[in-house]
């Protein structure tokens, strides 16, 4: 017996497309397989990995999470869609470069779909800030210390473009395509979360585990200091 | 003057193409293929009485099903053993599908073959298969105690039996002024890369050949196995490496089940056929690694020294033993790291048990040597009252004694014999980077606001670009370019960068016009692979060696079209020209064109190689005895043994006094790699060795349920760290050059990992003044060790 | 892992998504987030013989709050509802909570009914609505019943949502105005599954707390008698905690272990309301 088909219609990085796919078809095999958008990579199939988020009206969302046909009228962003218009490296895509923040590089298109729509929705993150952003992606290859600096590297980049205009007329922050405009927003709902240290999700390793975390020694180095 | 590109942190050559999306992955490879799933035992030991494919038969798409009976030629026997040992008395491997028994959960059973992988998942689902279950033998309790049999012809679980000494070891420690024993335990873990394994074959008909794509770490090595297994010549087998997403060791294993089995069955249809493995898979049915049980016995003096160090320690190999006895060969010797260890007896069992194979994982057995060793020295120091890292120095070879023979045989067949490295030197640059005299007095502060800290070392020497060899080509084209190629792989460590800088400024030529292949047969046939971080020395040095027998071409051809003297000679960003009088020049295209003489010439620039157009000798004949046409050149570098690299990691954890968590404040690297050639590339390599070893302290391990039921076979329950896990990474590099190759480096890819279990563990044991002796440790392990320790003390 | 297959059916309108679940009987589930039902489709662990996708039902999507609660429909996203002002100025408890739940990526798709439905008790939303009195508002062809959070929850991943039934809303009450609250919890990783987690209301002369992954269903444990109005006196609070958690042990812990944090962890939930926001 085989499968019927449903029809769903979405964008993709701005082409649409009018598809009929079985309805059991994951987003991230409708995306590799039958658009040849190879870009996003499928790691564990349960969700927890990352390397497979994509932009789904803007959001971050897992492919692997989706049924293809559930997406109907979405506008859908992968990390080929963040490339710069010559289809060089976008704002995002050149600061992993510039920062050594992609080693086999399979990880790298979740990051970079996770890291640009946080960067237009937090243009200037802390340290602390630009870690957690990216705390939901596993890495095997490069221990993240690079990736963090990457979420830094590009929110200079990303700034720079935009002059201090801050994002384009069209709504859609520098470096993201126009369907990748930040989410409405639900009737006043802030885009920058208030300092309330009770909704800070820090992980067990990162929480203060009592008033005040002390510094470290003060003969400390700086984090990666290099005397070669 | 064109600045030297070695030691230059170069971004890499890789990246603009990944990280746009355009990565070309196993498995995004193949779009016509035909997909494969598997029937994979959900027993751990069985026998396979029966498989009934009625009900799959009926799916829409099914292509085809098979199990060991359809196998024929020599799909049907065991896989390789791959190295055999003199001691490895009782090897066993297992079939490409089971033949009539399972050894472990994942263990496969029944191909099924289908126009895609969801068709062929729901054939799978629907076939039935019969067991009649056998008991399970799971950890290495019950290996040990051998109540049961993973093998009915391997006495007592034990594949091997390994001994390896320097002196009496047993009448050192008898004699000597103090003694302690300790019981040590790693427990299993995985590379776990985020891409599993994958295979795409397609046969050509009309060629009759096999071009294979497989997610490894060493094509050529595949090659010769399929060649073998299939019945085929091996130059009708192509194995190509596509973009690999990570490795970590687990790709190193050949051929597995599934390399033998898509190609045969491409072959078989007719059609090209595809395998890519999933989360799940992966996890029951390719290597794990790390587990092991040590019993240590040390004998020492007043000053803290070794005078004896007896090992005795029980491997878990899972239930077959293809790449035999590396890990704990590895963990015998590299366990002595940067000390002398006085007289030195290690006596180690692999034992099999019904649990996936262990084959190597970065570090590949170091890790739980150096575990061992650094909780020893951690126990002496604490016995005598010592600083932790005057113990360690007491102990140190010292720079004036290299090379150092340590009277072992490491895991090349080779000696264990150390060439380079200044220990001294190396703790001293840690104890400043960390701040290890001021930590008392932080540790003292720490604690009048309530909180708890601790500061840990460790110390580890690893050897590194293990043989038997690699090889380089390089051949420079009519239009300039340089095209160079190796033949062992690449997960991401950056080799075709590495390898560049290296070919720019041997031959002097621009960066971006040298281009490199790795891992494909067509392009270069023989090499061993890529593990035990041996690129940098082994293909580097190759490429080196080759760049300059090119380069000694290029002046030689230049010196008669320029008529000038060899030895006046540069070649600088891709012209070679006469010091000192820039205007006598010839590119190296040129002399490309030249050193291929020429009847025909197909465009402009070969005209200029026709034998009218070039200046000849008449009387010489055009292509000398022993040359050949064409600027390019082979070399291969083959050393006499390891190199030994060395780096001490230390850490600064805090514990929450109530809920036990455990969180890393600061995590400090000195690395001594030899010459850097691109610091950038290796320091990523450290932060990702680093980031498996917080892994491998506080959040991984595998956890087998007494059946052999792999509780935690997904991402969900198998805890690798994200970025919150991991602390910055503070490294400082200290650079003692190799003396064993033209280039001075050691290797890099492994070391990041090696000390992490122990540092941790040292830092938990100075912040709670409880003794760890068993890693990984988790907030509950803690919490009960606490319990534990309060009720000693309580009873004390 | 691929899922089986399943047929889809994409109503338009609430009245035909509940006429296509009226009809599917017990072979019908429904598709919202999809966070939990999809991965355990794709290892075959669950086969619906049909999904109902009512992601493009108009109507369930609002965050309503009224003077007495706060409402969320069944497709608000936990994202949404974290991120909605008047959300958290009514009730802080609910993105208090939320911080927790997985990782944003995960928020910005799955829905908070969709968490409640699923009925985790290692999950942070049900414990929410248990501490709050919340309801739950399930609707089928046949009309529509309010449950009240107590009777929800029937076991671990179990509850009281029949065939044919849709979900469309959840309603957290308002505790009094002048109330506290926090949530703190202890996971393995950055947004793992808590390995305990607490919620707590205090208001002036009350203190209630309910607890993750510490029995079948989440539990709630009223500590008043325990409290003076400025502190928890900790041991008998620990005595009324004990009293109802039931903790497992599992390869991540210990129930010794999920005790001991029980413990630590309503002291520290009380003394951390102490400083947060006040709901209004």
């Amino acid at each position: 017996m085989s499968e019927s088909l449903v029809r769903v219609s979405f964008t993709v990085n701005g082409a649409p497309y009018d598809l009929e796919l079985p309805p059991r078809r994951l987003l991230s095999d409708a995306l590799r397989h039958d658009l040849r958008l190879t870009g996003t990579h499928v790691g564990c199939e349960h969700g927890v990995c990352g390397a497979c988020t994509v932009l789904v009206d803007g959001a971050p969302v897992r492919s692997c999470l989706l049924f293809a046909v559930s997406l109907d009228g979405a506008a859908i962003t992968t990390t080929e869609g963040l490339r710069a218009p010559d289809g060089g490296m976008g704002p995002v895509q050149r600061a992993f470069h510039e920062c050594h923040a992609l080693q086999c590089g399979f990880c790298t298109p979740g990051f970079v779909t996770t890291v640009a729509a946080y960067l237009r929705d937090h243009p200037s993150p802390t340290h602390e800030e630009a870690r957690e952003a990216i705390a939901g992606n596993l890495c095997r290859c490069t221990g993240y210390v690079n990736i963090v600096a990457a979420v830094e590297r590009a929110a200079e980049l990303l700034a720079g473009s935009a002059g201090s205009a801050g994002t384009a007329p069209d709504g859609a922050a520098p470096g993201l395509p126009e369907d990748a405009a930040a989410p409405e927003p639900s009737g006043g709902a802030s885009r920058r979360l208030p300092p309330d240290p009770s909704t800070v999700a820090a992980a067990p390793s990162v929480r203060p585990l009592a008033d005040g975390a002390g510094a470290p020694p003060a003969s400390a180095h700086p984090a990666g200091r290099d005397s070669s | 003057m064109t600045t030297k590109l070695f030691g230059q942190r170069v971004p890499r050559v890789e990246d603009p193409r990944l990280v746009t999306g355009d990565g070309r992955f196993l498995d995004d490879l193949g779009h016509d293929a035909l997909e494969a799933a598997f029937v994979r035992s959900p027993h751990a030991h069985a026998r396979v009485v029966d498989v009934d494919v009625t009900e799959a038969l009926e799916v829409e798409g099914l292509v085809a099903i098979y199990t060991y009976e359809d196998l024929d030629g020599r799909t049907n026997e065991r896989l390789p053993l791959l190295i055999p040992h003199p001691t490895l008395t009782h090897g066993r491997t297992q079939y490409a599908l089971a033949n009539g028994e399972v050894n472990h959960v994942g263990e496969a059973v029944v191909m099924v073959v289908a126009s895609d992988r969801y068709v062929a998942e729901d054939a799978a689902s629907r076939i039935r298969v019969e067991y009649e279950f056998l008991p399970a033998v799971v950890g290495v309790a019950a290996a040990r105690a051998a109540e049961h049999l993973v093998h009915d012809d391997v006495p007592g679980n034990v594949a091997a039996v390994m001994v390896q000494q320097t002196g009496d070891a047993a009448a050192a420690i008898d004699a000597a002024p103090h003694r302690l024993e300790l019981d040590l335990e790693i427990e299993r873990s995985a590379s776990m890369p985020l891409e599993g394994k994958g295979v795409l074959a397609r046969w050509d008909p009309d060629d009759r050949s096999l071009l294979v794509h497989t997610s490894t770490q060493t094509s050529t090595s595949v090659r010769q196995a399929l060649a073998a297994k299939l019945g085929l010549p091996v130059d009708r087998v192509e194995v190509v490496t596509p973009d690999v997403g990570g490795g970590f060791g687990v790709k190193i294993v050949h051929p597995w089940p599934e390399e033998v089995l898509v190609p045969w069955a491409a072959i078989r249809l007719g059609r090209p056929v595809k395998w890519t493995e999933d989360r799940r898979e992966h996890f029951v049915s390719s290597a794990h690694e790390r587990g092991q049980l040590h019993h240590v016995r040390v004998g020492y003096d007043d000053e803290g020294r070794l005078l004896g160090l007896d090992v005795e320690f029980w491997h878990d190999n899972g239930a077959y033993i293809p790449y035999g006895l590396i890990v704990p060969i590895i963990t015998s010797t590299q366990l002595l790291g940067p000390y002398k260890p006085g007289a030195y007896r290690v006596e180690f069992r692999s034992l099999y048990t019904n649990t996936v194979i262990v084959t190597p994982y970065r570090g590949a057995g170091r890790p739980q040597g150096c575990f061992v060793m650094e909780r020893v020295m951690d126990a002496i120091a604490a016995d005598l009252g010592l600083d932790r890292t005057v113990v360690r120095e007491r102990n140190f070879i010292r720079p004036d004694e290299m090379p150092y023979d340590q009277g072992l045989v490491f895991q090349d067949g080779r000696a264990l014999l150390y060439d380079s490295g200044d220990f001294p030197a190396s703790l001293a640059r840690l104890k400043d980077l960390v701040g290890w005299d001021d930590f008392a007095s932080y540790r003292e502060q720490a604690r009048a606001e309530g909180r708890r800290v601790g500061i840990g070392l460790a110390c580890y020497v690893e050897g590194t670009g293990v043989g038997p060899y690699e090889g380089g080509h390089l051949r420079v084209e009519t239009d300039g370019s340089v095209v160079v190629s190796t033949g062992l792989t690449s997960q991401g460590q950056g080799h075709r960068t590495m390898l560049a800088q290296i070919v720019a400024d041997e031959l002097g030529v621009p960066f971006d016009r040298v281009s490199v292949t790795t891992g494909d047969t067509r392009r270069f046939k023989y090499a061993v692979g890529t593990f035990a971080s041996r690129t940098a020395v082994m293909s580097g040095s190759a490429v080196a060696l080759t760049a300059r027998k090119v380069r000694d071409k290029a002046l030689h051809i230049a010196a008669e079209a320029l008529e000038a003297n060899v030895e006046d000679l540069e070649i600088v960003d891709g012209h070679v020209r006469v010091q000192g009088s820039p205007s006598s020049s010839i590119d190296l295209g040129a002399v490309a064109v030249l050193s291929n003489p020429l009847r025909y010439a197909f465009d402009e620039a070969a005209a200029r190689a026709t034998q009218f157009a070039a200046p000849a000798d008449p009387d010489r004949a055009p292509v000398g005895r022993g040359e050949q046409p064409g600027l390019e050149g082979t070399d291969y570098y083959s050393p006499p043994r390891s190199t030994f690299a060395n780096g001490m990691h230390a850490v600064v954890v805090e514990t929450d006094p109530d809920t036990a968590e455990i969180r890393v404040l600061r995590y400090c690297v000195v690395h001594d790699c030899g010459t850097l050639i691109n610091p950038m590339i290796v320091e990523g390599q450290i932060h990702g060795g680093v980031a498996q070893g917080v892994g491998g302290a506080l959040y991984e391990r595998m956890e087998y349920a007494p059946d052999g039921q792999l509780l935690n076979a997904s991402f969900m329950d198998f805890l690798m760290p994200y970025a919150t896990e991991v602390p910055d990474i503070e490294i400082d590099h200290l650079v003692t050059p190799s003396p064993l190759n033209p280039l001075g480096v050691k290797g890099a890819g492994e070391a990041g990992v090696i000390p992490g279990a122990a540092a941790i563990a040292a830092a938990i044991e100075d912040a709670e003044g409880i003794t760890i002796s068993k890693m990984p440790i988790s907030p509950s392990d803690l919490f009960e060790l606490r319990r534990q320790h309060a009720s000693r003390e309580d009873s004390a | 892992m691929k899922p089986p297959a399943f047929t889809y059916h994409r109503p338009r309108s609430l009245d035909e998504a509940l006429d296509v679940l009226a009809s599917l009987g017990e072979g019908g589930k429904v598709l919202a987030g999809g966070q939990s039902l999809v991965p355990l489709m794709s290892m075959r662990l669950s086969a619906p013989a049909a999904l109902v996708d009512v992601n493009h039902v108009p109507g369930l999507a609002g965050v309503e709050v009224g003077a007495d609660a706060v409402r969320v429909g069944a497709l608000a996203r936990h994202s949404a509802v974290e991120h909605d002002a008047a959300a958290y100025a009514a009730l802080p408890l609910l993105r208090q909570a939320l911080v927790h739940v997985a990782h944003p990526t995960i928020r910005n798709r799955g829905t908070t009914v969709g968490s409640l439905v699923h009925g985790d008790p290692a999950a942070e939303l049900p414990a929410v609505l248990c501490l709050l009195d919340g309801s739950i508002t399930l609707r089928s062809a046949q009309g529509t019943r309010e449950v009240p959070a107590a009777d929800f929850f029937l076991g671990p991943l179990e509850t009281d949502l029949r065939p044919g039934e849709l979900a469309i809303a959840a309603t957290f009450r308002r505790p009094p105005a002048g109330s506290r609250s926090a949530f703190v919890e202890v996971a393995r990783r950055h947004g793992d599954y808590a390995v305990c987690g607490v919620g707590a209301l205090v208001a002036d002369a009350t203190v209630r707390v309910a607890l993750v992954g510490m029995g079948p269903v989440p539990v709630v444990v009223d500590l008043s008698e325990a409290y003076d109005g400025q502190r928890l006196d900790e041991d008998r609070a620990r005595d009324l905690v004990d009293a109802q958690v039931e903790p497992e042990g599992d390869i991540h812990a210990t129930a010794d272990y999920r005790r001991h944090l029980a413990h630590v962890l309503v002291a520290r939930a009380v003394r951390q309301s102490g400083s947060d926001r006040r709901a209004a």
